[in-house]
């Protein structure tokens, strides 16, 4: 792309030559959606027929109208908590191993960029400083690819049944999204503050302390506040394999055949879910 | 750049406020929810939770890379791919349609209708379109996919096919939402210039509208794509097919080589999926 005089300017602006990769990749798509037909034993008409429309037909009318006895509804009080509870404690523990972690597995802090400048000349303590850094990364990969829902079992195989897991399957897989969200957002930061700090002999601490923290802060608040938004869909969603909370009305429910009392789980859960999305909205709009 | 200093100065003190608040709400929340679970770190990294946790590790070694097994993982992962890849395609053939009654600036407000204000009955008409496609579009977003799950495995049975179905509702819900928002924000000029060239709605929709926001839209589908193959592992939990099946019957039945060897398969899938979705981004937008 080489600029050829004012003329070019004028010129719409030339979308990149892409040659044959959007046939490439219509085709691509074409045969792995046959495929994936076939592997996912799809068979739409399986909807429609009589069996089929006959339970979705149970279903509905069963669901209606909701349960609201205050016996069922007194039994949902501590779930609903549990769940809040559940929620808070697993994205504090997020934090608690994504924090420190981003931070040994930002490239810019660890190993590149303007901090290991005078270093580029030595291979060999580029490698020593590189190992610990890509340890992390694989690390917080390995907490955020397992589904805290295999957490959440697993945990209740070694820790037994109840919120505890929960939290603890929460934490882990969260923690491995923000520490990877966290040093996208560190390797994003403006590097002039940091350039001056060094100008001033600060070291490298201190560098992190006062030149990337204040700068990345409030996207780290905000980007925290909106994994606790998931980790609140998550946490009641838990219960089904016996991490307390709403889930486990939910699973009972269904288990049962009552799904009127399904219909008031999920009301329920659509209220709390509505009302930390809009406190958590409402909270990020003041600080970013 | 145009405000004056002392405005400034407010609005970063009202931020810092906001934040000191934010961390004390934060650490309150926290208490309450340690006091009240009765979550006990001390327990839980003391000699014997620590214990409890090392035996269960010790047990997942070494993987069970046996042939038939190997097989086996591969048939659910390529399941739970599927379930994945078409949960989402029927997410995007759920949303689209209904998006576009979900949009205000599409249905009664804005640049679009501003002649219009007289007709009632049409305005009528049109918020109405607009609420009940707001509406079925919060009723999929609500009920969780695995509830989605349930229901439709009680509809059409055990397998894949209702683990994409559910998936499909669910995230065409939540890609309703994610669309609809991306439409709002569109920037009115364009259109505001096709309209005073005399092009009909359906016309300003296709070439106002469509090409503003059709790069945001690949980009949400890519994304919850990444998310969908982590929760097609969870909807085998139900029935519904793939790796979550097979894993739920190994926890279950106490395999615990057999189970590690299904959470090998799906650190891999899901790691090939991401990396596949931030290739397809780069070359696409």
């Amino acid at each position: 792309m080489i600029a050829s005089g004012p003329s070019r300017a004028l010129a719409a602006p030339s979308r990149p030559d892409r040659g044959l990769f959007p046939y490439l990749l219509g085709g691509c798509l074409l045969v792995t959606f046959a495929l994936s037909w076939r592997a996912a034993q799809v068979r739409p008409l399986l909807l429609f027929e009589a069996e089929g429309r006959h339970n979705i037909l149970k279903f509905v009318l069963g669901a209606f109208p909701p349960a609201l006895s205050p016996d069922f509804l007194q039994l949902l009080v501590r779930p609903l908590f549990e769940t809040i509870w559940i929620s808070v404690l697993g994205t504090a523990i997020a934090v608690g191993i994504g924090f420190p972690l981003s931070f040994l597995g930002t490239s810019n802090i660890a190993w590149s960029g303007i901090l290991h400048g005078t270093d580029a000349g030595a291979p060999l303590r580029r490698a020593v400083k590189i190992v610990p850094y890509a340890g992390v990364r694989l690390l917080l990969s390995v907490l955020r690819s397992i589904p805290e829902f295999v957490w959440a079992f697993m945990f209740v195989r070694a820790v037994g049944l109840g919120p505890v897991p929960g939290i603890l399957a929460i934490g882990l897989s969260y923690g491995g999204m923000l520490g990877k969200v966290y040093s996208e957002i560190l390797e994003g930061v403006n590097e002039r503050p940091i350039e001056a700090l060094q100008g001033t002999g600060a070291g490298r601490a201190q560098i992190v302390l006062y030149g990337f923290l204040p700068q990345v802060l409030p996207q780290f608040v905000s980007y925290t506040l909106y994994r606790w938004e998931c980790a609140i869909r998550a946490s009641a969603i838990l219960g089904f394999v016996g991490a307390g909370g709403l889930g486990q009305q939910l699973e009972l429910g269904m288990r049962m055949f009552q799904f009127n009392e399904v219909l008031t789980v999920v009301g329920i859960l659509f209220a709390l879910v509505a009302g930390v999305d809009w406190l958590s909205a409402a909270l990020r709009r003041r600080i970013v | 750049m145009a405000e004056p200093l002392a405005a400034q100065g407010w609005r970063e003190r009202d931020r810092a406020l906001w934040g000191w608040g934010i961390a004390g709400g934060a650490i309150l929340l926290t208490a309450w929810s340690y006091l009240a679970t009765g979550f006990s770190a001390r327990a839980l990294l003391g000699a014997e939770g620590r214990g409890q946790m090392a035996a269960y590790v010790a047990k997942l070694f070494p993987p069970d890379l046996s042939r038939p097994v190997l097989w086996d993982t591969l048939v659910g992962a390529l399941e739970t791919f599927a379930i994945s890849f078409l949960g989402t395609v029927l997410a995007v053939g759920i949303a689209l349609p209904l998006v576009f009654f979900s949009s205000r600036n599409l249905m009664y407000s804005g640049v679009l209708f501003e002649l219009e204000r007289e007709r009632r009955p049409a305005r009528l008409a049109r918020q109405g379109g607009y609420l009940a496609a707001k509406a079925i579009l919060n009723i999929l977003r609500t009920v969780p996919h695995i509830v989605w799950a349930l229901i439709l495995v009680f509809a059409v049975g055990i397998g894949p096919y209702p683990g994409m179905l559910a998936l499909g509702i669910h995230t065409g819900g939540i890609l309703g939402r994610l669309f609809g928002e991306a439409l709002e924000d569109v920037d009115p000029r364009p259109i505001e210039a096709l309209q005073a060239t005399g092009a009909s709605r359906f016309q300003i929709l296709l070439y106002g509208i469509f090409p503003q926001v059709l790069p945001q839209f690949v980009a949400y589908t890519l994304y919850r794509w990444e998310v969908n193959i982590r929760e097609a592992t969870i909807l085998g939990f139900v029935g519904a097919g793939g790796l979550g099946q097979r894993l739920h019957i190994a926890i279950s039945l106490f395999l615990e080589h057999k189970l590690f060897t299904y959470i090998l398969a799906i650190y891999c899938i899901v790691t090939a999926v991401d990396f596949l979705s931030a290739q397809l981004r780069r070359r696409l937008l």
